[in-house]
């Protein structure tokens, strides 16, 4: 066993890991961006010295992104705070905000927010009027693609702290098939002590899942699918938890992308999920798990062709297929 | 990965694959004598076709690895050497997180180190290897590794990387045996790689105490000059590629090492010079 599934293996089962391909393991784990959530579950193991000195490293540069990105969600916060609008946390983000078990170790990159739709252009406004600056060029095919059809603005970074912000008014793009109703979730979002907001429990998993599997291409899947294996297990402490989840997965028309992440966090993770909500296995859980696990022990992606399929179906599910014919025609042009 | 290698660099082992041969026999040439890794590798580095066609057709060498530059070019396979070591810094530029990093050479003599930084092209190579010759221990040319525990320095003593006209300077007192292929064309122009002497290797583990930072320039009039404790503090954040990264624990090891160590800028027309003025402030400092 290398790569991905040793990855899976040791974060599933820290004890029964015992003497592995270190080398696969550390190169996998970086690879999936997965390294300082594995630093913390295997924390206090017997390690090899030399693992020890590494993963050590992780949890020290895990703490330092962790104050990095509660940083910089508090400059967003300072700076829309005059708007007086929800501003709610999304992904590792509101994890960390949060306090919840998914943010140990875990590694962000952008900050992601979500406001209502109507405000928009106030907080595209006092993010700019705050030393952010645009990255696409205004008014450019990108520029007009993410404002006409996106979920989000175009990525705005800020001048001097160099963190890009991506600004949501809605969880999956404004052409894809199930439209999440953006309103409920910013409605039933839950106030930090800070002022900032973050998703209910059963609308983060929700969003998780549509992350994963209603949208994009499964890259960086395993830590998405780790996300989902941790906040599962705090969740379903609450009583009528599952319950819950189910209708809020109807009411953002994403009952299947739920089921299936239910199915995969059970598959590679164990994860304890309600058998209901996760459905029947399907014959194509198979593809997703291996599409998931198609990293070696040199951190290299291995099969290509699964890539590509990927690749192509998270275009599918993006947009309507004449949209796409163009949208292809205009990047091949470049 | 098809090839591969592994090498031993101060307290850094790395893990270095590629699809092609060649790079590797280089490399291994070119570490002769160097310490072998115990096995686990803090860095992986791949070398390897950007697409799989490019493998045999107009090779090109995509430099890959735990830690990548998304918007790299891709280097000729005459130049896989060079991608190889090119790997090796990358991944101490964007992953090392135990050192403090500086973008510096560092010499020792009697356990204490000398710092040499600046931009690049200022001669701090080609100084840190001349020095390397007479009587100092080179401990790296490229980077300088400040420990956040101790505030010592670790030696990194990669093969030297000498360009144009420094190359012909140390062909003449070096043996030939210590060199690697002449590589022409580089996107630095010509580029040929130096392994220590074998002393410096055998003593690659130990640390050393910082005791002198200079900022050499090459090419001006011979001129010394004091350099405060505010402005070293501020040229060695530029010089750091992982001092932001680090947080407090960075600012801490750079404010230890700016009050411990007295520093100036030295300007130097020619090797003498340069040499001259490095042992006057040495031993000022003694």
């Amino acid at each position: 066993m290398t790569g991905a599934a040793l990855l899976v293996r040791a974060l599933r089962d820290p004890d029964g890991l015992g003497d592995c391909d270190w080398n696969a393991l550390i190169a996998s784990a970086r690879a999936e961006q997965l390294i300082g959530s594995l630093a913390f579950r295997l924390e206090g193991r017997a390690l090899p010295l030399k693992v020890e000195a590494i993963l050590d490293c992780a949890r020290r540069d895990a703490l330092q992104a962790r104050t990095q990105a509660l940083w910089e969600a508090e400059m967003t916060r300072r700076a829309l705070a005059p708007l007086g609008i929800p501003v709610v946390l999304l992904k590792g983000n509101a994890f960390h905000a949060a306090g919840l078990s998914a943010s140990v170790g875990r590694s962000v990159g952008d900050l992601d927010i979500l406001v209502p739709r109507e405000s928009l252009e106030a907080v595209e406004a006092a993010l700019l009027g705050a030393g952010w600056e645009r990255l696409k060029e205004a008014d450019g095919y990108d520029d007009l693609y993410y404002r006409r059809w996106m979920h989000e603005l175009p990525p705005l970074i800020h001048r001097t702290r160099d963190r890009m912000i991506d600004v949501h008014h809605n969880i999956l793009p404004t052409t894809a098939r199930p439209k999440p109703d953006a309103a409920a979730l910013i409605a039933d979002s839950v106030a930090l002590e800070s002022g900032l907001r973050i998703l209910s429990p059963t609308d983060i998993i929700v969003h998780a899942a549509a992350h994963l599997f209603a949208d994009g291409d499964l890259a960086g899947g395993l830590r998405n699918l780790w996300d989902i294996d941790r906040l599962l297990r705090d969740f379903a402490r609450d009583p009528g938890f599952w319950e819950r989840l189910g209708e809020r997965a109807r009411l953002h028309q994403l009952r299947r992308a739920v089921g299936l992440a239910l199915r995969l966090a059970e598959r590679l993770y164990l994860t304890p999920v309600d058998r209901r909500l996760a459905g029947r296995r399907r014959p194509s859980d198979r593809l997703f798990a291996a599409r998931l696990l198609a990293r070696n022990g040199w951190g290299q992606p291995v099969r290509p062709l699964l890539r590509l399929a990927f690749y192509v179906r998270s275009h599918w599910l993006r947009m309507p297929p004449l949209m796409l014919a163009r949208h292809l025609w205009v990047k091949a042009g470049r | 990965m098809k090839h591969s290698l592994s090498l031993q660099i101060g307290p850094v082992a790395f893990r270095i694959g590629s699809a092609w041969p060649k790079p590797l026999a280089a490399l291994a040439d070119l570490y002769a004598g160097y310490p072998e890794p115990d096995g686990i590798c803090d860095f992986t580095v791949r070398l390897e076709p950007e697409t799989a066609w490019r493998r045999w057709f107009r090779p090109s060498v995509a430099i890959h690895g735990d830690y990548v530059l998304p918007d790299a070019a891709p280097m000729s396979l005459a130049h896989g050497l060079l991608a190889a070591e090119m790997g090796m810094n990358l991944q101490m530029a964007l992953g090392q997180k135990r050192y403090l990093l500086l973008h510096a050479a560092s010499v020792e003599k009697d356990g204490r180190a000398l710092i040499l930084t600046g931009e690049s092209g200022a001669g701090k190579s080609t100084l840190a290897a001349m020095l390397g010759e007479r009587g100092w221990r080179l401990m790296g040319d490229e980077f300088a590794l400040l420990d956040l525990e101790d505030g010592r320095l670790r030696a990194f003593p990669r093969a030297v990387s000498l360009k144009n006209g420094a190359i012909k300077v140390m062909e003449r007192t070096v043996p030939a045996d210590r060199f690697g292929p002449l590589l022409e064309g580089t996107p630095k122009g010509a580029i040929r790689h130096l392994r220590p002497r074998a002393d410096a290797l055998a003593a690659m583990a130990e640390p050393a105490r910082p005791a002198l930072i200079l900022f050499p320039r090459f090419g001006e009039a011979a001129e010394a000059r004091a350099v405060g404790q505010a402005e070293v503090f501020m040229r060695l954040t530029q010089a750091s590629t992982n001092y932001v990264s680090l947080g407090g624990a960075g600012f801490d090891a750079l404010t230890g090492l700016v009050a411990a160590c007295p520093a100036a800028a030295i300007d130097y027309p020619d090797a003498a010079t340069a040499i001259a003025t490095v042992d006057a402030l040495w031993e000022q400092v003694g």
